[in-house]
């Protein structure tokens, strides 16, 4: 049974449609991944799950509640876009004050060591730098043992490092059964933590798979390169249904096409005892996907 | 303890943190007293004043004061400025509504404006030896009244004001020319006749006009309670209607 159910979710504000019909649901214990340009409808379709909104049409069900349910502010973790704390409250305050708020919070002390903030406990939110910001954001959204997590784009801001071991801490979050919800726009990110995505366009869903079905779906050609180990007839290649083209470039060969590809010229030249040096394979990747999606690069 | 203990005591520590508005709101009024108190002049009964002393007037003047800079200065100030940087929003997602917040805000302001009251009054007791209430009770209750009126105005100017600087705008606009109204400047008693008039029906010179009257052992005048009432409902309602959560 799905933990999030979105139907048909539509949210205008004045004549700009913020969302116009977003509809996926979210099964238990995934990191569920929505991925969208700038201004796609992303947030709009969070602040609703999260109750901040009302949904002009359609309808959004979380953990079989209704988004609002005083219940669901207990079962559901939430870390948004621009909110913040008061400017003199502490990291320690801050964490005390939010495992108040909860039945059953989880050891505050470990989410802070896990997020690299332990030798901050004293220090003033409006001190902290906007990585800190963030993870204390996210430490705040899990102090209460969720059972869903709601992110929304938890690692804008933060340096490579930074991003890579919030990622770790999803990843771990996700061990621990709970639902995560992560709204992105970083390919790397929806690719490396993502069971599904959800593509959002234009306030609609326009794709919704697994990272590697999302690549897979768009037929982007592949290109490979590799040396010959003896000369080779092009003709070989040619005939294969997956090559389009084959191009010579001094001694290199490249050959392009679609599909299974590599099987298919690997075993040529495998039946021929053509051994291909410095084989390269150019596939398509999540990106590639997402602008054909689209029609927009992601970081617009 | 429990969410809304914790909430508050965290207010009351954010509220210490801001000097300017801790020293108005919480030290002001008492070293309004103490400066006031150590002029001679206004320690003389005054026939002008009707065999009162400027220092006996001072003390409600005081109380008023604490209530002015809690309510119009700090609370529409604090409470806008949660709005504008999304602490509202991060309540509205945790079992701690914002509506608890803005409880523990009222709580933390009447504590305080309680504290500086009494403060300003024992000093003014035990240091330039003005009476306490006669008529205690009234004077609390004329307190509290003035004190819901200038409260619900204050959330009432973070209800409509845009952002954090504007209602501290908003909010210091209305304090000088009320606190005028109340006497800060000129005992009311001073004024003339209509300017006193006028006074009477404001937030704050209503309040200062009731408990002026219970310290001296008389029953408030009908007009200012009823103006101090109508502020009430008006500017609570108003607030109701327009306060925006997110």
């Amino acid at each position: 049974m799905p933990v999030i159910e979105v139907r048909n979710f539509r949210k205008e504000y004045g004549p700009t449609v913020a969302a116009a019909d977003v509809t996926f649901s979210v099964e238990r214990g995934e990191i569920f991944g929505i991925l969208g340009p700038n201004g796609a409808g992303k947030s709009t379709t969070v602040e609703a799950i999260a109750g901040l909104r009302k949904p002009d049409g359609g309808t959004i069900e979380v953990l079989g509640r209704t988004p609002g349910d005083p219940d669901l502010r207990r079962l559901v973790g939430v870390q948004l876009q621009e909110s913040a704390l008061p400017d003199k409250m502490r990291v320690r305050e801050a964490l005390e004050l939010f495992s108040a708020f909860y039945p059953n919070p989880v050891e505050w002390r470990e989410l802070v060591r896990d997020l690299g903030l332990g030798d901050k406990l004293k220090t003033p939110f409006a001190k902290l730098s906007g990585g800190q910001k963030q993870r204390l954001s996210i430490a705040l959204a899990l102090v209460g043992r969720p059972e869903i997590a709601v992110l929304d784009e938890l690692t804008t801001g933060l340096d490579p490092q930074a991003r890579r071991d919030t990622w770790d801490l999803i990843a771990g979050i996700r061990d621990r059964g709970v639902t995560v919800l992560l709204v992105t726009h970083f390919m790397e990110e929806a690719e490396r933590l993502c069971d599904r995505i959800a593509v959002i366009d234009h306030g609609a869903v326009v794709a919704l798979d697994t990272p590697a079905g999302l690549v897979e779906r768009v037929a982007v050609e592949q290109r490979i390169r590799f040396r010959p180990s003896a000369p080779l007839d092009e003709k070989l290649l040619t005939a294969l249904p997956e090559v389009r083209e084959v191009r010579r470039h001094g001694p290199a060969v490249e050959v392009v096409g679609t599909g299974a590809l590599l099987q298919a010229v690997t075993s040529v030249l495998a039946s021929n005892q053509i051994v291909a040096a410095d084989l390269r394979l150019e596939q398509a990747t999540l990106d590639d996907a997402f602008v054909q999606l689209t029609g927009r690069p992601t970081d617009a | 303890m429990n969410a809304f203990g914790k909430l508050t005591a965290s207010e009351f520590r954010l509220f210490l943190r801001e000097p300017m508005l801790s020293f108005f709101g919480l030290l002001f009024p008492v070293v309004l007293v103490g400066i006031l108190g150590s002029i001679p002049a206004f320690r003389e009964v005054s026939p002008e004043l009707g065999g009162l002393r400027v220092i006996d007037l001072y003390v409600p003047i005081a109380l008023v004061l604490a209530l002015a800079s809690l309510g119009l200065q700090s609370t529409p100030q604090v409470l806008a400025t949660y709005r504008e940087r999304g602490v509202l929003r991060r309540m509205a997602t945790t079992p701690a509504s914002p509506v608890m917040l803005l409880g523990a805000q009222l709580v933390m302001n009447a504590v305080t404006a309680l504290v500086a009251g009494v403060l300003a009054v024992l000093v003014g007791r035990f240091a330039f030896d003005v009476p306490f209430p006669r008529h205690l009770l009234l004077f609390l209750v004329a307190f509290l009244l003035c004190g819901a009126a200038v409260f619900a105005l204050g959330i009432f100017v973070a209800a409509v004001a845009p952002s954090g600087k504007a209602a501290s705008g908003i909010g210091m606009a209305l304090f000088f020319p009320l606190m005028f109204l109340a006497g800060l400047w000129t005992p009311r008693e001073v004024m003339p006749d209509w300017l006193q008039r006028i006074g009477e029906l404001s937030p704050l010179g209503a309040g200062q006009a009731a408990m002026q009257a219970a310290s001296v052992g008389h029953w408030p005048a009908l007009l200012p309670v009823i103006a101090l009432l109508a502020y009430i409902g008006v500017f609570t309602g108003g607030a109701v209607r327009f306060f925006r959560w997110l």
